[in-house]
């Protein structure tokens, strides 16, 4: 038999059983698409926290008040122990190893802006945070500390904001906007960020001097939420973190063994609780794929091996008729690679529309690698080849009668 | 004018190794066929027809003897000569039929000629198509094996046993399945078929089908117990005639 007419006999060979290669195929297409689909939200989240580490700054440390918890029971020692300016001062003058530090408040209010209204989280800070979060200014100007500490009613906006409130393309420099009823001068647009790697909008943000949020948005508290401190470098985030505890167990008269009420977390113990999180889905994942691909292994081999009696007798009357072993072979062997190809290539399809799906409709963080849709599609070429190859080999060395008679 | 030989064998034996048992089914059988006979294997269920049947279309291999068909050597051949044999020399019809199910009439009788590199599609084509035209089924060439009933199908199966010339037809107990209308109508085209010079060789357990072939073989045990010319020889379209008329509304109504 030629390769053209071997080409021809075995498509149609596939089109003749369709239900048999539809469901040998759908056995490759779901391992395959799972596997990719698996794959794609197990890198995905590894991604996002990768992209975390960066957006944040691996220098970056955080103080909150209160104690940190230990199975699910606050440590008693002082609760009623806050951080106030003083302390933020304190850290500033006397650790050697911060570089930037500035307090947050944060409020989430309804802001009014001519007829337009949104409802948005408000930052209260000093400008060292932009610093620390490495925030541009892309239009206008920062407030200074001055403005920071008198509670200046000026704001910068972030891209969502502005779109929200002016529309696109309107430059809100100068223009009033109403937090809270409180009237507030746009004095600068922030650089916009994008999703965050939690998939928030790191745009939908305001930012105004620290003290203006605490007076007029937090009923004039002096007591800190959180400060945010960026170490003069990655390597000294330990040794700042080191620093500012014992300055901090210093000044609230905390003993060395107990626990202070107040968390100071480095960014790299933040990544590493995530990456953690996200290591155990990771390997869920996987799990998962890899069942999905043994199991749609399986459904490949059962259909191979199902259909062997009427095959081995279409084997045995082809024989009678003339076909040699090799020309048995190769039908079969290219039935097997259409099959396998055909299935393979809708299972990747499906595999990264639904990854797609995942991202669009859930919001999930996806990535489709290469490696996994080159894992899955040889997994299953290699398997349905294998299955419909192997039952024709051992047909194509019977005697033709044999072959004939098998049940 | 001497006649060729197309099939001569001498002391062919075939033993099935059950394992427990051993089934001598063929104990030493020595047969000539010439060329344009046709010649009838009778004989009891389990005497070993269907057996020799198989190791003469080459489908199965003797246990011992010695079988030449068309002067060559059949016991010296390889799996791949063997194959080329069958494909060029031989015509073979099952009781079954075995046709590829989900496949046109015309591509089963097309089915042998796949295998023979030297034929190109259109000569394909129209060969299969000749054969069909031969068994009277020209009309029927689009049609499925489950859209015809047991003699069109048995037909079909002619016409591929036809299509690649060979030298000889067999066809183990091609009636088997078939009412006495159908299965005259199947004798009607392997006569007219060897009226054409072809050399038949076909198995049945039927006297009355027997009585059309010029010679009966009759096995029993495994080995050839007489061999008689067979006298008043039945032409089956005759035949056909006297089949009283009614058969011809139930044909109708199987093939609808
Ligand atoms: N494949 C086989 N395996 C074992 N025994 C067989 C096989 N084929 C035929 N036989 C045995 O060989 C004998 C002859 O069988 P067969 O040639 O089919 O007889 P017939 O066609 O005359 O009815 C029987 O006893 C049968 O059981
Ligand atoms: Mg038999």
């Amino acid at each position: 038999m030629n390769y053209l007419n071997l080409f021809i006999v075995a498509i149609r060979s596939l089109f003749k059983n369709k239900v048999r290669t539809f469901l040998t195929m759908l056995g490759i297409i779901i391992g395959v698409a799972s596997v990719i689909a698996m794959l794609a939200i197990g890198q995905g989240s590894r991604d996002s926290i990768e992209r975390q580490i960066q957006e944040m700054g691996s220098n970056v440390i955080m103080i909150f008040p209160g104690a940190s918890y230990r199975g699910g029971v606050a440590s008693a020692a002082g609760t009623a122990v806050s951080l106030e300016m003083d302390d933020v001062n304190a850290i500033r003058d006397e650790c050697p190893s911060v570089k930037y530090i500035s307090p947050v408040a944060r409020a989430s209010a309804q802001v009014i802006a001519g007829a337009n209204n949104w409802n948005t989280q408000i930052y209260g800070i000093y400008p060292e945070y932009f610093d620390i979060r490495s925030l541009k200014v892309e239009n206008g100007e920062l407030f200074n500390d001055a403005d920071a500490r008198r509670g200046t009613k000026v704001c910068l906006l972030g891209k969502t904001v502005v779109d929200n409130l002016f529309g696109e393309d309107v430059d809100p420099v100068g223009m009033k906007i109403r937090i809270r009823n409180v009237p507030f001068r746009v004095i600068g647009v922030v650089q916009p960020k994008g999703q965050s790697g939690m998939g928030s909008d790191q745009d939908d943000v305001i930012y105004a001097p620290f003290n203006t949020v605490q007076r007029r948005l937090r009923g004039a508290t002096t007591k800190i939420q959180q400060i945010y401190i960026s170490a003069i470098s990655e390597e000294y985030s330990s040794k700042a973190q080191e620093e500012i505890d014992q300055l901090l167990r210093q000044r609230k008269h905390v003993a060395q063994n107990d626990d202070p009420p107040y968390r100071i977390r480095t960014q790299q113990e933040i990544l590493r609780m995530l990456t953690s999180t996200s290591q155990t889905m990771i390997v869920l994942l996987a799990s998962i794929a890899g069942i999905s691909l043994i199991v749609g292994g399986i459904g490949i081999m059962n259909i191979m091996l199902v259909s062997v009696t009427e095959r081995t007798r279409e084997i045995g009357l082809r024989m009678a008729v003339g076909a040699r072993g090799r020309d048995i072979l190769r039908q079969f062997l290219l039935e097997a690679v259409l099959l396998s190809l055909l299935g393979g290539l809708m299972g990747i399809a499906l595999g990264i529309f639904s990854s797609r799906m995942f991202v669009s409709l859930l919001n999930w963080p996806v990535t489709v690698t290469s490696y996994s849709v080159f894992l899955a599609f040889l997994f299953s070429t290699i398997v349905g080849v294998f299955f419909g190859w192997y039952p024709a080999r051992k047909a194509a060395r019977l005697i033709p009668m044999d072959a004939l008679r098998y049940e | 004018m001497e006649k060729k030989k197309i099939i001569s064998v001498h002391g062919i034996t075939k033993v099935f190794d059950m394992g427990a048992v051993k089934v001598h089914a063929l104990r030493g059988v020595d047969l000539d066929i010439y060329e344009g006979e046709f010649t009838a294997i009778m004989g009891p269920s389990g005497s070993g027809k269907s057996t020799f049947m198989n190791i003469l279309g080459c489908l199965d291999l003797p246990t011992s003897g010695d079988y030449f068909l068309d002067g060559v050597d059949v016991r010296t051949l390889t799996r791949d000569q063997l194959a080329h044999l069958r494909n060029r020399k031989i015509g073979f019809v099952f009781q079954t039929f075995n046709l590829l199910a989900r496949t046109s009439a015309l591509e089963n009788v097309e089915l042998p000629l796949f295998y023979n590199r030297e034929i190109r599609k259109k000569e394909r084509l129209e060969r299969a198509m000749e054969s069909l035209k031969m068994v009277g089924l020209e009309r029927w060439a689009d049609h499925l094996p489950n859209q015809l009933s047991g003699g069109q199908q048995q037909r079909v199966a002619i016409a591929r046993a036809l299509v690649n010339n060979p030298v000889i037809m067999l066809a183990d107990e091609p009636t088997g399945n078939l009412d006495t209308r159908t299965s005259f109508e199947v004798m009607e085209i392997f006569q007219n078929l060897n009226n054409r010079g072809i050399t038949i060789g076909l198995v049945t357990h039927e006297a009355d089908i027997s009585k059309f072939a010029y010679r009966n073989v009759i096995f029993r045990d495994g080995r050839i117990h007489q061999e008689i010319a067979v006298k008043n020889r039945k032409i089956a379209t005759d035949e056909l005639a006297k089949l009283p008329a009614e058969d011809d509304f139930i044909e109708e109504q199987e093939v609808l």
